[in-house]
């Protein structure tokens, strides 16, 4: 990480961190440029891609990288937007008036920040990933559109006005097209993780597997893209599963020479069962 | 230079806005571009597109636009398929001058469509002679010719009963407004909430009144969190007539089927019209029979019926009328199709053909069932409150079909 110093039109000079990818995570180029323009333009990063291309890793990635706290909103089906502003625990403080020697008439220790919440308030700037927003209600990106936009929302139950101190490195994940609303899109920088190409797919195993002879790298490498263009899979291997199926590898001392008559720890690679009958059916 | 960028851009389909556009400038003004042409390339690339769809585009209009890459090429190509797809308007003809026009053989067909694909230059629409559009030669498309080669573009022929049954050209456009989204925002009001289930929700009010009531000892009420209730039965009319409308109607099966706010939701196909039975697959190999049917779903169970409704009146009024010989229905479609209306409280038809068309005959009958609503974002919304409030809009269905027009505007 560095600091860049520039002058603007207005011959004024601005400050800004810049994101060069981490030891452990590496980036293209691209990517590197989109997670720059989110945080200069202080606009919600959208990543999209195939499953197993990092999407929910560079946000630990960026928090590791510009030494940011990384907060996490796990999006489920239930989840409402509301619940990433704050809960309200009126249970705890009905139980209290009851039984707890707590003072009641303190609401605010009945008031759980949620995510956002947190992000908004904590003492530096965060990085906050919001996981899987398509996951939820078609209405949530709509319901958080102002308080992303602004920074701020009120506590009904106290008045209290939360405000950014800093704003947040927004960095948001979606599987799925067509499901966010215009308006939200317009406010995001839109980024599409590609698989990785041969080239930049060495550079990351060399990064998990540090001194693999390049004679084993390229024979994995083949037989993964390999396994990767066999048509009518249902789940293409990734990333995730070449570092693990080598890490097998390795620690099972395969010779890597035969890699091309067979596949050993086929199931590392292929998780669906129809998968692994297609391509040790069908492959030889 | 970079302002031609944005029109450009806009110009091929890209749907940029001014807000996009100054979002750029402030990056650039930044010195996010870090004086790099490659890092320019993805900054803009990460701010005006916004799915991986668009980057093929915007490749290639970037290209275009600092390298001065070609990229005539493919837009004649669009030029040449635009053509075909916006056809002229069909000529209405008389019974007498279908008659007139000679029916000719396949070969003889071949033999004269390859003679005059050699000997035709330039685009022609209208006309009986040349390859063309609208016209009355047997060759080319959105013809009138009863016999003839088609040349591109989708099927014309409606009734497969009959061929001379001609109609006006219809207004089919692939930039259709209606997306999985707005089809989903519609399908989110079909609602019916009800307290059922597990009880894990605080019922606040019911617990300061029985807290209360108890003289300040405490004394938590619980309910069951609000659910829909709603179940949905989607029935649609595939293959045929409807293959230039299978776009819009997957989308509406998309938007249904991913919606996860249904108590229960079953997509059932047919084609034509609905007989004894109905399908589990669009290739029609898993069959149901209306019977089952009827028996596995109550009448608290929402209908939509999606189809152009538009056959043969044989095919709706007949025993035996199916399209397909070997069906056999014992029971007229009609019977089958009002079983239908009767059995289900709430039932509502979807026709994707504009509203000016519903005079057909077969729409007109079905239409005194159903209450039909077009495929559009308020057809589809009127359809959804039919089927929450029930019957109240069951009146439309005997509106005259002279307001079409206000179908028609709906679509641009």
């Amino acid at each position: 990480m560095k600091l860049f110093r520039r002058k603007t039109q207005g011959a004024q000079a601005e400050t800004f961190r810049r994101f060069e990818g981490t030891d452990t995570y590496i980036t293209s180029q691209a990517l590197q440029d989109a997670v720059n323009v989110s945080l200069a333009l202080e606009r919600p990063l959208l990543l999209r891609g195939e499953p197993g291309t990092g999407k929910t890793l560079l946000s630990h990635a960026i928090a590791e990288g510009l030494g940011m706290d990384l907060i996490t909103w796990f999006v489920k089906s239930t989840t409402q937007a509301a619940e990433g502003l704050y809960v309200y625990d009126t249970v705890a403080r009905l139980h209290d008036s009851r039984f707890g020697d707590k003072d009641v008439d303190d609401i605010n220790q009945y008031i759980k920040l949620g995510p956002l919440g947190r992000a908004f308030k904590a003492p530096s700037q965060v990085v906050l990933l919001i996981d899987e927003i398509d996951k939820a209600d078609i209405e949530f990106p709509n319901d958080l559109l102002n308080e992303l936009d602004n920074m701020t929302f009120t506590i009904a139950e106290t008045g209290e006005e939360v405000t950014a101190l800093h704003r947040p490195m927004v960095v948001i994940t979606s599987n799925n097209e067509k499901e966010l609303p215009d308006a939200f899109l317009r406010r995001c920088v839109f980024h599409y993780i590609e698989f990785p190409d041969p080239e930049l797919m060495r550079e990351i195993v060399a990064v998990h597997h540090p001194g693999l002879e390049k004679r084993v790298v390229d024979q994995c490498l083949e037989t993964f893209y390999r396994l990767r263009d066999v048509s009518g899979l249902r789940k293409r291997p990734s990333t995730s599963e070449l570092v693990d199926w080598i890490a097998a590898l390795i620690h099972s001392g395969v010779d890597v020479s035969r890699l091309g008559k067979e596949i050993p720890f086929l199931g590392a690679l292929l998780k669906q069962e129809q998968d692994i009958n297609k391509v040790a059916g069908g492959g030889r | 230079m970079l302002v031609d960028l944005f029109f450009e851009l806009r110009h091929y389909g890209l749907k940029v806005g001014p807000q996009e556009w100054l979002t750029l400038m402030r990056g650039l003004s930044l010195g996010l571009h870090d004086s790099s042409f490659t890092s320019f390339y993805n900054i803009a690339r990460s701010i005006l597109c916004k799915t991986e769809h668009d980057y093929d585009l915007f490749d290639r209009v970037f290209a275009h636009h600092f390298k001065g890459v070609e990229i005539q090429a493919a837009r004649l190509n669009e030029e040449i398929l635009s053509w075909l797809r916006q056809a002229k308007n069909l000529l209405d003809l008389s019974p007498e001058e279908l008659a007139a026009m000679e029916k000719l053989d396949l070969d003889e067909l071949m033999r004269l469509f390859e003679e005059r694909l050699r000997e035709q230059t330039e685009r022609h629409d209208g006309g009986s002679r040349w390859i063309g559009t609208g016209g009355r030669s047997p060759f080319g498309w959105g013809g009138a010719h009863p016999t003839g080669i088609r040349v591109g573009g989708e099927s014309r022929g409606r009734s497969a009963m009959q061929v001379a049954m001609m109609r006006r050209f219809r207004g089919y456009r692939t930039d259709m407004i209606l997306d999985i989204r707005q089809i989903k925002v519609a399908l989110a009001r079909l609602r019916e909430l009800t307290r059922e289930g597990s009880v894990d929700e605080l019922d606040l009010d019911a617990t300061v009144e029985r807290t209360c009531k108890n003289a300040g000892e405490l004394e938590l009420v619980w309910r069951p969190p609000r659910k829909n209730n709603v179940r949905l039965l989607l029935c649609m009319d595939v293959g045929g007539s409807m293959d230039p409308h299978s776009r819009l109607v997957s989308r509406l099966f998309s938007a249904a089927y991913s919606s996860r706010h249904f108590k229960a939701f079953e997509a059932l196909y047919f084609h034509n019209c609905i007989y004894d039975e109905v399908y589990r697959d669009a290739s029609f190999r898993k069959p149901v029979s209306i019977d089952d049917l009827l028996q596995k779903h109550d009448r608290q169970t929402k209908l939509l019926v999606v189809g152009d409704a538009m056959m043969h009146p044989v095919e709706l009024y007949q025993t035996h009328g199916a399209i397909y010989y070997m069906q056999l229905n014992a029971s007229p479609g009609i019977d089958c199709l009002r079983r239908l209306a009767e059995h289900f409280r709430r039932a509502a038809w979807v026709n994707p053909e504009p509203e000016s068309y519903w005079r057909h005959p077969t729409v007109a009958g079905i239409r005194a069932l159903f209450p039909m609503f077009p495929l559009t974002l308020d057809g589809l919304n009127s359809a959804v409150s039919s089927l929450v409030r029930g019957s109240g809009q069951r009146s439309t269905a005997n509106r005259p079909v002279g307001s079409g027009a206000a179908g028609w505007a709906s679509w641009g």
